[in-house]
């Protein structure tokens, strides 16, 4: 599903060339959840961005679904992310105006899908992030950061997307919280066989995902599969 | 891609979230909009009234008048005194050209008229013949025009037009039979003419009529005329008669260039139409700057919006919005305010035309044709200063948006 080989990214900062990324090389398979995990700065959120489609490499090369990424152009590029990616952004990213669902809805709106099946569709990936129904007409600063987290998830689901990726979905939140939290990508990645990618620097949230790629200062030093992988406790419902 | 009615509930969405913004927006191109139909209805107005005046001067009319008109510079004669050449014997010649229906001499000076109850005004006395109410479309309301016999005799008859007669005689008074004093000389009125409406620079209504040998012997003490008026039979014999005239006047004043000038209706029509197009544009220009600068505060306020939104344009994008559907939404959103600030401004410019009527008295006229400009202009300043801040929103990095403070 996603094949990177020999990535490279690098910014220019007052001037200088700064590379945030030396050459990184791994694939993941569709139906996979994997860690990406890191200190502070290594360059998970600029990996996540590549994988993503939102940026683009300054070298080596990315293919997404067998398809070199390289290639396109921004519009192509943005109907990639609008059906086959799924972002949880690391602050949530939700729009202040709209209340939840036509939050959750907005990805459709791109789509050209029509109002009713968009509703539809968003109240589906309401429920499988576990969002409670009757917040559905809240407007985002009238909820929790927990609550926030799970329209951003159920945003992300709501295009029935191959590839979902999170950036550090569970930074914001308590334990009890973000261990829901994972418990929804657990769920959404044995039950509907979603590939995910997960980015954070918590060796104890990582271990809820099957395979870890440690990263730092834009290398990976180790990759491997967990060997006692974590169940998130099914409590979602106390984040009311 | 975005549904039409999307982009329309987006573009409601944001319009409303700042209120006092939008309205302030908007309020900048109502202001423009209606200042520019308020403007050319003005002009327009001036227009339909100078015209619909010169026409009711006569139909067909050539006017000669002593001395020569220079485009810009007004008449100018040959020497002191070189403007009187026009006698009642070029008149009498004149009415044997081809064409030519009836032949008016004219005298017209200006004169304090008195009536016996004290009454007083400062009006135009044209001394002329029978032919002149037929040459200048005068109706008669009451009594008789002067007639040839009063010429023949130099009667001291008068025929008063409506305004003069109420100045002089008040609103219900009749003023036939009764007696006015012109330059200390008393004459009986015999008719009153029907109102033909004024024109701002010379009012056919405020005026006193005599016999043309009256004015000449009694009054004036002078038989140069002021102007030979000749009506012409149909409109395409003006432009023969014009050049028949000006050719029998010349040999009879043995002269070799004009010292006179021959003008047509459609001259001075062609001449006024010119001022007043000129005063119009004059109007609608200055109104068109505060319509531009509704356009550039329009401008403004989307920029502001794409810097205040850009985190807003950076997830669209990352969720899948192509360019085109940030710079439509950004459009649309211009589009909006010109077109509620459009309609707004059209009814409130309609509303202060018909008030400087109501209360000025000045004529206007809102067109079919201002308003139809008035929202092209504002549909196309909505696109041409949404164009700007649409594309700049557009081209955004989903990355730099997404990662802006
Ligand atoms: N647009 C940019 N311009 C310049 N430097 C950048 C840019 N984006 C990222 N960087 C730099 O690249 C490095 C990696 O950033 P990145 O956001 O990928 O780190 P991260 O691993 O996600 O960190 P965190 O865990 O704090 O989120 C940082 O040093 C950052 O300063
Ligand atoms: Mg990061």
């Amino acid at each position: 599903m996603i094949e990177c080989s020999e990535i490279k990214k690098s910014y220019i900062v007052g001037g200088a060339e700064m590379q945030v990324l030396h050459g990184v090389t791994f694939t993941i398979r569709t139906g996979e959840f994997v860690a990406i995990m890191g200190p502070s700065g290594s360059g998970k959120s600029t990996l996540m961005n590549i994988i993503g489609c939102l940026d683009s490499p300054s070298g080596g090369s990315y293919a997404l679904d067998g398809q070199d990424v390289s290639l396109l152009c921004d519009d192509e590029l943005a109907d990639i992310r609008n059906s086959n990616i799924g972002f949880v952004f690391q602050s949530f990213n939700l729009l202040r105006r709209a209340d939840v669902l036509r939050n959750v809805a907005l990805p459709l709106v791109y789509a050209g899908m029509e109002r009713h099946e968009r509703e539809k569709r968003a109240k589906d990936a309401l429920g499988s992030a576990a969002f409670p129904e009757e917040f559905w007409h809240h407007l985002p600063n009238q909820l929790s950061g927990g609550m926030m987290q799970r329209v951003a998830i159920a945003r992300a689901l709501v295009n029935n997307p191959l590839l979902i990726l999170a950036d550090e979905p569970t930074g914001n939140l308590d334990t009890k919280t973000g261990e829901a939290v994972l418990d929804t990508f657990q769920r959404l990645n044995m039950k509907e066989g979603r590939t995910i990618v997960l980015i954070t620097h918590e060796r104890y949230v990582a271990e809820h995902a099957q395979r870890i790629i440690h990263i730092r200062d834009g290398a990976i030093v180790e990759d491997s599969s967990v060997k006692n992988r974590r169940i998130a406790d099914n409590h979602h419902d106390e984040t009311k | 891609m975005t549904r039409p009615s999307d982009i329309f509930e987006e573009t409601a969405i944001a319009l409303l979230a700042n209120k006092a913004r939008s309205g302030l927006t908007i309020l900048g191109i109502v202001i423009g909009i209606a200042s520019v139909i308020a403007m050319v209805s003005i002009g327009r107005g001036a227009q339909g009234t100078i015209q619909s005046s010169i026409e009711g001067l006569g139909s067909n009319l050539l006017t000669i008048a002593p001395g020569v008109l220079q485009p810009g510079r007004g008449f100018v004669s040959s020497g002191r005194g070189g403007a009187q050449t026009l006698k009642k014997t070029d008149a009498d010649a004149l009415a044997n050209i081809f064409g030519v229906r009836y032949v008016s001499p004219e005298i017209q000076r200006r004169f304090q008229v008195t009536s016996q109850a004290g009454n007083n005004t400062n009006v135009t006395v044209i001394g002329g013949r029978e032919e002149y109410a037929a040459v200048h479309a005068m109706e008669i309301e009451n009594g008789i025009f002067v007639t040839s016999a009063n010429d023949r005799s130099m009667s001291r008859v008068a025929v008063l037009g409506p305004t003069t007669a109420q100045d002089l005689f008040g609103q219900d008074g009749d003023p036939l039979g009764k007696t006015i004093r012109i330059n200390k000389i008393n004459f009986k009125v015999i008719g009153v003419l029907k109102p033909k409406g004024g024109t701002g620079f010379f009012n056919p209504d405020d005026t006193v009529i005599i016999p043309l040998s009256t004015m000449e012997k009694i009054i004036a003490g002078s038989d140069y005329l002021s102007t030979i008026a000749i009506s012409v039979t149909a409109k395409d014999q003006m432009a023969p008669v014009k050049e028949e005239a000006s050719a029998l006047l010349i040999e009879r004043h043995h002269v070799s260039e004009p010292d006179f000038s021959i003008v047509s209706q459609e001259d001075i029509l062609g001449a006024l139409s010119q001022v007043t197009t000129t005063f119009t544009l004059f109007l609608a220009s200055i109104a068109g700057i505060s319509l531009i600068v509704g356009g550039i505060g329009i401008m403004n306020m989307m920029l502001t919006a794409v810097t205040e939104r850009t985190r807003e344009i950076g997830l669209r994008k990352a969720i899948g919005a192509r360019r085109r559907d940030i710079s439509l939404q950004f459009l649309a959103e211009a589009i909006m305010l010109t077109f509620v600030g459009g309609v707004i401004g059209i009814t409130l410019g309609w509303m202060v035309a018909v008030g400087i009527s109501r209360i000025t008295g000045i004529a206007t006229i809102v067109s079919l044709q201002s308003i139809v400009l008035a929202c092209s202009v504002s549909a196309v300043i909505g696109i041409v200063f949404g164009y700007y801040p649409a594309q700049r929103a557009a081209g955004l990095n989903p990355i730099d948006a997404l990662r802006y403070e």
